[in-house]
């Protein structure tokens, strides 16, 4: 029982992770119609830079915001240089732009900081502060990952930027026939999505720590989080992302063995896309021909 | 196919005789593996070219065909030529079993479904229930195959011909395949879907069946790859394997068999050139090749090759009819 | 007097295809004008290009100053509502968050408190409704949500596309009553595109008629509720 509790809490720990990550891919997703692959390059890249300024000196929680602040700056950067221009174009070469983009800062890191895995610090303190069951980062990642979906939420429903992004994915034209630009409001959701992707990256670097190819599974994890809880449904993605991360921690550890949990994520998202494609919450969608 | 390009191909096949005698041993071994590459592309741009289906996974049925060689002649004592054809047939049905779900997801969801394949397939490899037959993490150690009958050439040298005979066969059955009535269907459902359907055309069995045959082709060059590199481990066949292949038809050229060639020779040397800079340059380029493809140039080289022979043509055929 | 609205030489394709040959009308300030004309004449097509959402050629002039060619969404910002046919509504947010949304570009905030009080005076059943999902709502309610968002910019121009479509005819006087009282109450101007021409020509002071893209008849609303061909073609009697 002790075993099976512990288990699922590091697993709520790691939901939390894949949630934010699947809540970015769902954000943009909304707004575009478009699965963002290189989501997790980003996050990678956004966290090596946070190890930059944490090497140079700065204390924790400042280099923290400075990242978040980054990864925003790059997301819309990314948006505004790279994406636009094939915003119209087919599906394949919208896919083979974003591959480029995980391609480009997977290497580019590599590059700039080498292959060596590097340890990341966390901010919570070693010695268990929740209770014996759960390490202090696993119950400080829930916490964080909670503030920053509690801060979107807030974001979302009741300012009115938050209104004008929902309007501008949810129905572009309208938002045009009301002034949004809805350019920029695209491009100030690939700054949010890539900032919560960058605050992921520093919840689960000092579980995996760091290292150019880390965001790979937690990448797969998102994915079928965001697929489970409906590609289209923030709630959903959290949901999906919480229930993903205990799944893949209780199935590891009493059903399949840790090697195969990535293969739960396959399964997972194999599974759903041919059964469910809207998964739990989603809207299903009816394909005019 | 015209008097002109059948003396092209001609030339070109003779200079592809001649090479390893031109060459050192490890330029033919690049050349070897350049061949191999050739055929993989071409399977997966059967599939994603031709007939629209996006494959981020294609590196998975690569990986099959390699342990399926490796595994049957180092454990069953399987001389390699006979290793091809047991390669193709578990690729083709491996193929066609994962292309029956995906016949129901389109695009972007193909993309992810095939991605998480290739993100996904280094870990099942490594699967300790399955070491006894794929070595776990070490993987598998196999033979350079001698050259038969006592040529006078030495195992790089006839592993080279050797590839090089496949390679020209699996061209020849894609080049008459792809131009006749599965070729056009293929491409009706890539263009048009749901018209295609009203044709009366089996899209189901189609696309199932397109999937089956890109597999088995970029099976049998895993096969090809495993011989010629004499080893298989899981962690070569991770996500950037699928990558690479991608980079290749983009870079090569959609829907083009001579795009499978550009393509391959383009992922074997650019990175071997690239790698003095830095181990990660490689990757660098091969992003920055594939936007820049995208944006400017999306027919790849095939592409830009078709387009640059057609202006030649019409200018010869102005100056031909004289001036206005 | 240049007029406040001024259209001139205007075409527009989607595409290949033509569908506007050089549409000319004016409005003055203050007036309601009726756009008339069967399905596919390039009603719809005028209101969109005045909005930035065609390209267009030609010249639109608004207020004196040139907007065609301009994004929608600095359109808007000049004062011009446009009240889409579909309605357009927002359909997975609230009533008043669309209506909020129409004053979206608007800095004066105690004003548009103002106005959204106004706006649910028109409209009491939008004010009952407030906190529904607006996909939720009557057709005839979405209607008059598209209207008031409209209104929550305190537009100098209103573009109306076919707002009687759907609508129970009862419907569709109380609305156009209400537009009658915004339009003399509040000096918004309003061109509508219409194709149920008797309650378009009640409500309007001008009309013009559109056929495959080009302007054949104008004049005040009264001189062509007389007129014979139009009687017979659109009117019926």
């Amino acid at each position: 029982m002790d075993a099976f509790l512990h288990q699922v809490l590091a697993g709520l720990a790691t939901g939390g992770i894949y949630a934010s990550l699947a809540l970015a891919l769902v954000m943009i997703y909304q707004a575009t119609h478009l699965v963002n692959f290189a989501q997790g390059e980003m996050a990678m890249f956004a966290t090596y830079f946070a190890w930059s300024l944490i090497n140079a000196g700065m204390p924790y929680w400042p280099a923290f915001l400075l990242t978040v602040a980054f990864a925003f700056v790059l997301g819309v950067v990314i948006e505004r240089v790279i994406i636009r221009p094939v915003e119209n174009a087919p599906v394949l070469a919208v896919v083979v732009v974003f591959i480029a983009l995980l391609v480009i800062l997977n290497s580019v890191t590599g590059w700039i900081f080498t292959y060596t895995i590097k340890p990341f610090p966390s901010p919570f303190p070693p010695e268990p502060i929740f209770g014996k069951y759960i390490t202090s980062h696993d119950g400080g990642a829930i916490g964080v990952t909670l503030v920053v979906l509690l801060l979107l939420y807030l974001f979302f429903r009741y300012t009115p930027l938050g209104l004008a992004m929902r309007a501008a994915a949810q129905n572009p034209d309208s938002a045009r026939l009301v002034g949004i630009r809805v350019g920029w409001m695209l491009a100030l959701g690939w700054g949010l999505a890539a900032a919560i992707g960058g605050v992921a990256g520093m919840m689960v670097a000092p579980i995996v720590y760091l290292d150019p190819n880390m965001m790979g599974g937690v990448l797969l994890y998102a994915f079928a989080a965001a697929l489970v809880g409906g590609i289209d449904n923030p709630a959903g993605a959290v949901f999906g992302g919480f229930l993903v991360g205990v799944l893949e921690n209780v199935l590891g550890a009493f059903v399949i063995g840790n090697e195969l949990k990535l293969a739960v994520a396959l399964v997972l998202i194999i599974g759903v896309l041919v059964v469910r494609p809207s998964g739990f919450f989603g809207k299903v969608l009816v394909t005019r021909v | 196919m015209s008097r002109r390009q059948l003396i092209l191909l001609a030339v070109l096949l003779l200079a592809a005789c001649a090479l390893p005698f031109l060459v050192s041993n490890y330029r033919t071994f690049q050349f070897t593996l350049a061949l191999v590459y050739s055929i993989a592309l071409l399977g997966l741009n059967m599939l994603t070219g031709y007939n629209g289906q996006i494959s981020l996974g294609h590196g998975a049925f690569y990986a099959i065909g390699a342990y399926t060689a490796a595994i049957l002649m180092d454990q069953y004592g399987v001389p390699y030529w006979a290793t091809l054809p047991a390669a193709a047939v578990v690729c083709l049905v491996a193929g066609f079993l994962f292309g029956l779900p995906a016949l129901r997801l389109e695009g972007l969801y193909l993309a992810l479904a095939t991605f998480a394949l290739g993100v996904s397939l280094p870990a099942l490899l490594k699967y300790h229930h399955l070491e006894k037959w794929t070595g776990g993490v070490q993987g598998i150690v196999i033979n350079k195959p001698d050259p038969p009958f006592g040529l006078p050439i030495d195992a790089d040298q006839w592993l080279y011909f050797f590839v090089l005979a496949v390679t020209v066969l699996m061209f020849v059955l894609a080049w008459n395949m792809l131009r006749g009535r599965m070729g056009r269907a293929m491409v009706a459902i890539r263009d048009q879907h749901i018209a295609a359907e009203a044709m009366g055309i089996n899209t189901a069995m189609v696309k199932s069946l397109t999937f089956g045959v890109s597999a088995m082709y970029t099976g049998v060059a895993g096969a090809l790859g495993a011989i010629a590199i004499q080893y298989v481990a899981p962690d070569s066949f991770n996500i950037f394997l699928s990558i690479v292949f991608l980079v290749g038809i983009v870079v090569g050229g959609l829907a083009s068999i001579s795009g499978a060639i550009y393509g391959a020779l383009f992922i074997q040397f650019v990175p071997n050139i690239a790698d003095a800079i830095s181990r990660a340059a490689p990757w660098a380029i091969f992003g920055i090749f594939l936007l820049g493809f995208v944006y400017l140039m999306p027919m790849g080289v095939a592409g830009a090759v078709r387009m640059g022979l057609a202006r030649l043509a019409r200018k010869a055929q102005n100056s031909h009819t004289g001036s206005t | 007097m240049a007029a406040f609205l001024q259209v001139a030489g205007l075409h527009a394709a989607y595409g290949p295809t033509r569908v506007l040959h050089g549409i000319d009308f004016a409005m003055d300030e203050g007036t309601i004008t009726t756009l008339l004309g069967a399905n596919g004449a390039g009603k719809t097509t005028t209101l969109r290009a005045l909005c930035g959402m065609v390209k267009t050629q030609g010249e639109v002039k608004f207020a004196g100053e040139r907007i065609d060619g301009k994004a929608t969404e600095s359109i808007v910002r000049k004062g011009i509502a446009h009240v889409p046919d579909g309605r357009g509504t927002f359909v997975d947010l609230t009533t008043e968050e669309n209506l909020r949304l129409g004053a979206y570009t608007r800095k004066d905030r105690d004003a548009v408190e103002t106005d959204l009080q106004r706006v649910y005076g028109y409209f009491p059943r939008l004010k009952e409704r407030r906190e529904q999902q607006a996909g939720t709502l009557s057709g005839g309610e979405q209607q008059m949500l598209a209207v008031s968002r409209a209104l929550m910019l305190r537009p100098r121009l209103m573009l109306l596309d076919e707002p009687s479509f759907g609508l129970a005819p009862l419907i569709v006087q109380e609305l156009f009553a209400i537009l009658r009282a915004v339009n003399e109450k509040e000096q918004v101007s309003m061109l509508v595109v219409e194709q149920n021409a008797a309650m378009a020509l009640d409500l309007a002071d001008h009309a013009y008629l559109i056929e495959t893209g080009r302007v054949v008849l104008s004049g005040t609303s009264g001189e062509i509720k007389q007129n014979d061909a139009v009687r017979r073609s659109y009117l019926g009697y």
